[in-house]
């Protein structure tokens, strides 16, 4: 922040406390969840530091329900999304950016509105298209709403706003079409773009809920959070053990890339700004 | 038409041929601008996104609001024609005003304090507090949780006498509370859980914001005297206005968005204190089959998010401070 | 069954999506395998899957060349909206097991066929009329039969002995009437120095589908919630909101059960952590809740008021409509395979449902498990008293409205009376179609 840090001892100590009382706050669930996960079952409820440590939850978990499966499944769909989301959005993005034609204020405006009304928002109708095209309970039925994204498309025309023309006056000079330009020129430079936006998408719809549960019936499609939401319906009797140990394990991966990749994560955060 | 930059090598480029012409004669690697086929690149490289968008937003919209005037359909008798029926139905339900007031407390609950609380994450993340990378990891952590995983550990949190929460609270001599089972508090638990998951995700963009103040202004109002409270409310907050509105925009789609912890945590109640309205749309909509009522409360929700983007948009306009 | 713009999209969907549906779906394999597929709940813990594939495996093995797959979809409510969605998307699943009582969604929705005609052998008409008629009830709808019994349940009261003998109460005698059961909670009660109670007396779970346990106050009070045609709602009965009162009152004058909402799927897990005395839950948590005791217990049927009265619930099978004669014919067998008596039998045991019929408990499995563990014979011995659980159309609707207003008057936001007078109003206007 500023070069000299013009608070008294006794607020910085202050700051740092509460700072720390929030973060332990804030940490604490978690933690907690992990240590009963890893615990006997009998110390799900009495808390005893010297308890000793067991992986026998994760593997009643893992074994409760077909949680490979549901990895796969849901490793599948992600790339999907985020494969066809960083194609159609760039294409997209760079139609608004660097060409004129008519009703494209318009039609920006129009692609704008999915920022707000999002797929599951309009399930209903939503789901009846799927069906009518034969999607229902297919990977490929949950993942085609999310093809496209008006947030990707608004973030890469940013970025490709950004991109001085002469650059791309000098590929074409070296003759390269339009998507020859697009290619070199405009997407290497979008790159913290695509980090961050990738991260983020990835992140989303790892963890996305609702709709999938409306569109997947069976364990071929069905993503990890809908599987976990199945194996902890309450009717099964709570096991905590099991089910901390069970959500331990669908958000591990992405709490360990989170933890090994920080660093680049908050920072391709900044780089991308917000203008 | 677009003027062609001078460019730096200073040669000049052929006049643009207009019309047919151009068309006849240019090969693709001459300046689009001046072709009516690049009105047919631009159309091609939008197209694919367009079908998407145009078949699970813009005409679910349209359909949404044509079949609210229809009745559900069922096994003995076919949808027909019903007007405002639904409607009416609709605003003589209380289940449905439940949970609109609900979903309107749920918003105006958790987007002031996860903003704030982002804010403050931000500032204390961005000063030079002992272990801050350790907190800023603590912040951000259950942003990469699934809403699911969430909602189970904080229900384990909630479960009377034994949860977490009681432990704590009978240290320190209170009760046990059934956080989830009572209707005053239910919600509030509710609320708890998402300004928990979403702060940290907001307090990222703060911080890249902050980031980006110019340090001489810091140094400028330091040699004015201006206190620590005077430079944020003069020159901090009003630089981060474009940010603000941002993550405002994101909390408000969540607000209405974003279910997926009820489902585990309460399913709605007790007696629907936690009835929000995308729930009970998948509840009427999925449950009970009942397309008309579904539909109707559909444009519900619509109408409010449409009214929320223009306000943000008229917003835009006027308060934010750009550089 | 689409909506009018549901059909305009199903033509325009149509005619663009012919080349994405060859590319994107998978050729079905044209192997002798016919796969029969059937959704199911779990509705009490215990290693499950493993049962039922282990059932499905064993069924493989004498008719080769089919495929049985479970789909495990979740509890009872998401079953049945998943099975539903699966056949509205055309997906038409060939058999399910489903809650009992949704059988008038389920025929209202044309979803499922009568069983009757495909009854044919000796045997199989032995195997058909040997179902308990308490469960056969709302198995029935107008004269046809849609569903077969399968793992069906009644909720007991489970008794912690050893605490009871700390109370001074005789360790085997479970109570038998109300005032008896409040007697022993107010005895079984206990404190700490703080005032804070750490065990209490009596818990009956209040959050979910209320209403289950709610049926086991209201058939003792000699009241039925329901008309057998399932048109019309008998809410707001007097006898129904004493029971309500009296349900209420355990936490709020009596302190002896836990106030507001109390969690049905952390109910077990207390009684075996002694934080409870005595609670309801379903026979089909015997086996878990005798696997992971650390004190003797005892179970009794729900106690009387003015009778013994308790609800059946629980999961039934039922076979799809639209399917083709051949996999009928197989779903059929099928569901035979899964119900016969021997199997009932071991079904129960292995997770404390109640066997379906009296020849499953006539077998020497069962005779032999229950002279060693009388507690398995309760939930038999209450099947007399047993009436179905609230069966009416729209089923989900009503039972939605019924436990809300349940729910609000047991965390004090409605009087019992206003609550059931609420909840009749909202059902008479649900049902006001089908009367």
């Amino acid at each position: 922040m500023s070069a000299r840090d013009r608070s008294s001892p006794l607020s910085h100590a202050l700051e740092t406390g509460a700072a720390w009382a929030l973060g332990l706050f804030w940490l604490a669930p978690l933690l907690y969840a992990i240590w009963t996960a890893f615990h006997p079952a009998l110390y799900a409820t009495h808390f005893d530091l010297f308890a000793p440590l067991t992986l026998e939850n994760l593997d009643r978990a893992w074994h409760a329900a077909p949680f490979a499966r549901y990895f796969l499944n849901t490793i599948i769909l992600v790339t999907m999304i985020v494969g066809a989301q960083c194609v159609l959005c760039t294409l997209a993005a760079f139609a608004f950016a660097r060409f004129e034609f008519p009703g494209r204020n318009l039609l920006f405006a129009l692609v704008l509105i999915q920022l707000m009304i999002a797929p599951e928002i309009l399930a209903v109708a939503n789901y009846q298209t799927v069906r009518a095209l034969g999607f229902v309970d297919s990977l490929i039925g949950v993942a085609l709403p999310y093809f496209t994204s008006a947030f990707g498309i608004f973030l890469l025309r940013q970025a490709f706003l950004g991109v001085p023309k002469d650059l791309e006056e000098a590929a074409r000079i070296e003759g390269c079409g339009t998507l020859g330009v697009l290619w070199r020129v405009y997407v290497p430079l979008a790159r913290p773009i695509y980090l961050a936006y990738g991260l983020v998408q990835v992140s989303f719809h790892w963890n996305n809920f609702l709709w999938p549960l409306i569109i997947t019936n069976s364990v071929e499609t069905r993503p990890l959070t809908v599987g976990l939401s199945v194996f902890s319906s309450t009717d099964q009797g709570i096991d905590w053990s099991v089910i901390t140990a069970a959500t331990i394990m669908t958000s591990g991966p992405l709490l360990i890339g989170f933890l090994l990749f920080q660093r680049q994560f908050v920072q391709s955060f900044m780089r991308a700004g917000i203008k | 038409m677009v003027d062609q930059p001078v460019r730096r090598d200073g040669i000049v480029p052929p006049a643009p041929v207009e019309g047919r012409a151009a068309a006849r004669l240019s090969a693709p690697s001459q300046t689009r601008k001046w072709l009516p086929r690049h009105y047919v690149e631009a159309w091609l490289l939008l197209l694919p996104s367009l079908v998407l968008l145009a078949t699970f937003t813009h005409i679910p919209i349209v359909s949404t609001l044509i079949d609210s005037f229809y009745s559900t359909p069922k096994a003995n008798r076919p949808s027909h024609f019903v007007g405002l029926a639904n409607y009416d139905d609709m605003f003589a339900d209380p289940i449905f005003w439940k949970s609109f007031w609900n979903n309107v407390v749920y918003a105006l609950g958790t987007i002031p304090v996860s903003v704030a609380i982002a804010l403050a994450m931000a500032i204390f993340v961005n000063g030079r507090l002992p272990g801050r990378g350790l907190l800023r990891m603590a912040y951000f952590t259950p942003t990469v949780l699934p809403m699911i995983a969430v909602a189970n550990i904080w229900l384990f949190f909630y479960t009377p006498s034994y949860g977490l929460l009681d432990q704590i609270a009978r240290l320190f001599g209170g009760h046990a509370t059934n956080w989830l089972g009572s209707q005053s508090t239910a919600l509030g638990a509710i609320m708890v859980v998402t300004v928990w998951k979403e702060a940290g995700f907001f307090m990222i963009f703060y911080l890249a914001a902050l980031q980006q103040i110019p340090p001489d202004l810091k140094e400028a109002a330091d040699i004015e005297g201006a206190s620590r409270f005077t430079f944020f409310r003069r020159v901090t907050w009003p630089l981060l206005m474009p940010v603000t509105l941002f993550i405002l925009v994101n909390a408000v789609i969540n607000a209405f968005r974003t279910v997926d912890h009820i489902f585990i945590m309460t399913g709605g109640g007790p007696d629907n204190a936690t009835n929000v309205l995308l729930f009970h749309i998948y509840e009427i909509g999925f449950k009970f089959w009942d397309q008309g009522y579904a539909t109707a409360m559909t444009m519900v929700l619509l109408a409010i998010l449409a009214g929320l983007a223009l306000v943000q948009f008229l917003t835009a306009g006027r308060k934010v401070h750009y550089q | 069954m689409t909506t009018p713009t549901g059909t305009r999209i199903t033509r325009r969907a149509a005619v663009a999506s012919g080349l994405a549906l060859a590319a994107t779906r998978a050729v079905p394999a044209r192997a002798a395998d016919m796969e029969i597929r059937f959704y199911y709940p779990i509705a009490v813990s215990g290693p499950i899957t493993k049962l039922i594939d282990s059932y499905g495996a064993d069924f493989e093995r004498e008719n080769p060349g089919v495929k049985i797959k479970p789909i495990y979809a979740g509890d009872y409510v998401q079953t049945i909206g998943k099975a539903l969605i699966a056949m509205k998307g055309g997906d038409i699943p060939e058999c399910a097991i489903l809650l009992a009582a949704d059988i008038m969604t389920l025929t209202d929705e044309n979803a499922v066929i009568a069983l009757d005609d495909l009854v044919k052998t000796p045997e199989d008409k032995t195997w058909f009329e040997g179902f308990y008629p308490g469960f056969m009830e709302n198995a029935r709808l107008k004269g046809k039969t849609y569903a077969i019994p399968f793992q069906r349940s009644t909720p007991v009261l489970y008794w912690n002995k050893a605490a009871f003998q700390e109370a001074g109460l005789d360790p085997d005698k479970g109570p038998t009437s109300w005032q008896e059961m409040l007697d022993f909670a107010k005895k079984l009660t206990k404190k700490d120095s703080g005032g804070n109670v750490t065990q209490w007396g009596l818990e009956i779970p209040s959050d979910g589908n209320t209403s289950w346990l709610f049926t086991g106050l209201t058939t003792a009070n000699g009241v039925r919630l329901a008309n057998a045609d399932g048109n019309k709602t008998n809410f707001d009965d007097p006898r129904v909101v004493e029971a309500l009162q009296f349900f209420l009152d355990l936490s709020k004058t009596q302190g002896v059960q836990p106030s507001g909402l109390t969690s049905w799927g952390t109910a077990p897990r207390d009684f075996l952590e002694k934080k409870l005395a005595m609670i309801w839950q379903t026979t089909g948590n015997l086996t878990n809740i005798k696997a992971n005791a650390s004190f003797p217990f005892g179970v009794a049927m729900l106690p009387k008021k003015a009778q013994f009265g308790a609800p059946t619930g629980g999961g039934n099978f039922y076979i799809f409509k639209g399917i083709s004669p051949e996999k009928q014919a197989m779903a059929f067998k099928f569901v035979k395979f899964m119900t016969q008596p021997e199997r009932a039998a071991a079904w129960s045991i292995a997770t404390g449902y109640v066997a379906t019929s009296p020849a499953a408990y006539a077998t020497d499995v069962m005779k032999t498990y229950i002279a060693g563990f009388p507690q398995a014979s309760v939930a038999r011995d209450q099947l007399q008293y047993a009436v179905p659980e609230i069966t009416v159309h729209e089923g989900q609707r009503v039972m939605k409205v019924f436990n809300d207003n349940l729910q609000a008057a047991l965390t004090g936001g409605k009087t019992p009376e206003a609550a059931m007078r609420d909840a009749q109003r909202e059902a008479d206007r649900i049902l006001k179609d089908y009367t």
